[in-house]
């Protein structure tokens, strides 16, 4: 009998329980290919050296970045906003997939939470050296102290520090939450003497008792419920520090759903990137199939689409308000010193993802590799032109000024890069790259080697 | 199997001895069948051990809704008055700052902060009453039965009673061998028990 695909199937190749186990925990089990050494020795000497250059602005001063008195944040709060965008994907597609019952999920979740940690750490140094006093940075939090001061809680930044950390901490409970019963599964099969006493520790006794399942499930529940919120408030909170400023080309209602969007569309576009590598590399082309690039691929053409509506409708409103600061900010983004920093963000955002209407390009690896990049970078630049661009060219034309990074600060951003790879690399490492329980629970419904009427026999 | 070199350990409890069963399955679908068999014919269910979360197994085992959702609802609630009075008290009372002339208490700008702190109170609060209920703790040296339970194999725990008689055991394990148990094993090891 002929049975109609009604779904791609989610898992490929011979599968059962135990090879799903076997599959996904020998990254672990075995000795790491040469090319992992290659990655982490590269992205820990990025790292080292970023840490230098950050250790010397602490020392120094912010003198020995670009910025300047009319381009007060220039790329360090480019990149904050970058990394927090990217760390919008992990909650999304755990929380908010969960909600929607997405099985396609389950073969990305875990990697994209593990990123969206990584990327939210990342994005946590700048606004800190940023300060330029970073032994002072404590005086962001509200405590009692002797200066009798406290913060102020009608400023965004102030909303920032707790909506980031917040997310920060929420992201990290729900993933090593989620991954529990993976780590005990690690504990029952590393052998390793160092290793197995470390996942024991971190298993917390885990036995896979019905009851614990039961409450388990209900947890992640209610914890994706809250999380699914709270990814949508994040960035909303970082588009405030701009929205509610009176700056022409910040001022404006749309931002934190246009944020929220761009967040999202780059986090989808970092996860490709990093899945397309990890998936050939740890041999999980079985896990994150071509179905699983579709799907992505397909969110992220949404999301690409309301950005490019949210730009245009940027500069629609530019013109329409009748505002000559508003009208002169939007022309000199397009037509202006930095024209090609928004021509970049233009075409890399909006113009090349509409590609993607094309099922044989959805499905494409390469091409697909290749516009991930793209958005990444889109995606920066989008950040660079609303940061720089408003500011170079305010209402006192004797204060234009112009702005570009000195190497130290170049050295801090590709530092914050290695940074990520570094913690990226030691996660696939040492952890379950793919969530191995749940994985298994759709080996019935989404895999297609399963026999169907198994029941009836 | 050492049980009974243990039990010499235990003086004079061989007469209170709790008789446990151990039966392993090799499917989810067979799992939920033989429970339903076991459960129809009265068996003792301690516990079921599966690699992942089973649906409907809450429902065979007759487990009620986790309490785990309110948890998070009540934390919530403390967290959002915590946030939202902390940051009134603040502005209105410990530092009422004159910023551009706007009132000492804006209810809107408070509300960021005050979401903030119900979703990590709500947070914690639930993965802590999930660890707390489900005594799960770091370091602990939980019993494992068989290594392949976190791999594919399902396990179910059933009580057989205090020194149960060879024919009520026969009775037992013929329940077991009908639900299409793959291996049964009968312990009288104390230790078993001690998963709860």
């Amino acid at each position: 009998m002929k049975e109609s695909p009604l779904r791609e199937p989610l898992l490929i190749g011979e599968k059962s329980y135990a090879i799903i186990t076997a599959d996904i925990t020998a990254p672990i089990r075995q000795k790491p290919h040469k090319l992992w050494f290659a990655g982490i020795t590269l992205s820990s000497l990025l790292a080292g050296i970023g840490v230098f250059a950050m250790s010397l602005t602490v020392w120094q001063g912010t003198g020995l970045w670009g910025i300047n008195r009319t381009i007060g944040w220039g790329w360090a709060i480019t990149n904050l906003v970058w990394w927090i965008g990217i760390g919008h994907a992990g909650t999304f597609i755990s929380a908010i997939l969960l909600l929607f019952r997405q099985k396609w999920r389950t073969s990305i979740n875990r990697s994209a939470e593990a990123m969206t940690i990584f990327a939210v750490m990342c994005a946590g140094i700048f606004p800190l050296i940023h300060m330029g006093r970073l032994p002072l940075a404590h005086y962001i939090l509200p405590y009692p102290n002797t200066r009798g001061v406290w913060v102020n809680f009608n400023s965004p930044l102030l909303w920032d520090v707790v909506a980031i950390s917040t997310y920060l901490l929420v992201s990290v409970l729900f993933w090593y939450m989620g991954m529990i019963p993976d780590l005990a599964t690690l504990r029952d099969r590393v052998k390793n003497k160092y290793l197995q006493p470390l996942y024991k520790f971190l298993s917390l006794g885990w036995t896979g008792s019905a009851r614990h399942w039961s409450r388990h499930e209900s947890m992640s529940l209610v914890l994706a419920g809250l999380a699914a919120p709270l990814v949508l408030s994040v960035h909303s909170i970082v588009s405030f520090d701009f929205a509610t400023s009176v700056i022409p080309g910040w001022h404006t209602t749309i931002f934190p759903p246009y944020f929220v969007a761009g967040a999202i569309f780059s986090g989808f576009a970092m996860v490709l990137t990093l899945m397309l590598i990890a998936r050939k590399a740890m041999n999980l082309e079985d896990y994150i199939t071509i179905g699983h690039v579709e799907s992505m691929n397909k969110i992220i053409i949404a999301m690409g689409s309301i950005v490019g509506i949210a730009y245009i409708t940027e500069l629609f409103m530019a013109w329409y308000s009748g505002s000559i600061y508003e009208r002169f900010v939007f022309y000199n983004r397009a037509m202006g010193p930095y024209a090609w920093a928004y021509w970049i963000m233009m075409s890399c955002n909006v113009l090349w993802p509409q590609l993607l209407w094309f099922r044989r390009l959805r499905r494409s690896l390469v091409f697909t590799f290749i516009l991930s990049i793209f958005i990444n970078v889109g995606m920066w630049f989008e950040r660079f032109v609303i940061v720089v661009t408003s500011l170079h060219r305010d209402f006192l034309p004797s204060s234009w000024s112009m702005y570009s990074p000195t190497p130290i600060e170049i050295a801090i951003f590709t530092g914050s890069l290695g940074i990520f790879f570094t913690l990226f690399l030691l996660f696939i490492r040492f952890f379950p790259v793919i969530a191995i329980a749940e994985v298994k629970g759709i080996l019935k419904t989404s895999y297609a080697g399963y026999p169907k009427n198994d029941q009836l026999q | 199997m050492p049980a009974t070199q243990k039990m010499t350990s235990f003086n004079n409890t061989t007469m209170t001895q709790a008789t446990y069963i151990k039966a392993y399955y090799r499917d989810a679908d067979a799992l939920k069948r033989g429970l339903e068999h076991l459960k129809a014919n009265g068996v003792e269910i301690l516990d079921v051990l599966t690699p992942f979360p089973v649906h409907g197994l809450d429902r065979i085992l007759g487990y009620r809704r986790s309490w785990i959702g309110r948890v998070g609802f009540i934390a919530g609630a403390v967290g959002a008055i915590t946030g939202f009075y902390f940051q009134t008290w603040i502005f209105t009372k410990s530092y009422p700052l004159n910023i551009g002339g706007k009132p000492f208490l804006s209810v809107p700008s408070f509300v960021p902060v005050t979401f903030e702190l119900s979703v990590l109170f709500a947070a914690f609060a639930m993965v802590i009453a999930f660890l707390i209920r489900s005594k799960l703790s770091p370091g602990q040296a939980p019993i494992i039965h068989n290594e392949r339970i976190t791999d594919d194999l399902f396990m179910v725990l059933a009580g057989a009673g205090v020194n149960p008689t060879e024919a009520t055991l026969a009775d037992l394990i013929g329940f077991f061998k009908d639900s299409g148990a793959e291996g049964i094993l009968v312990k009288d090891d104390l230790n078993t028990a001690k998963n709860y």
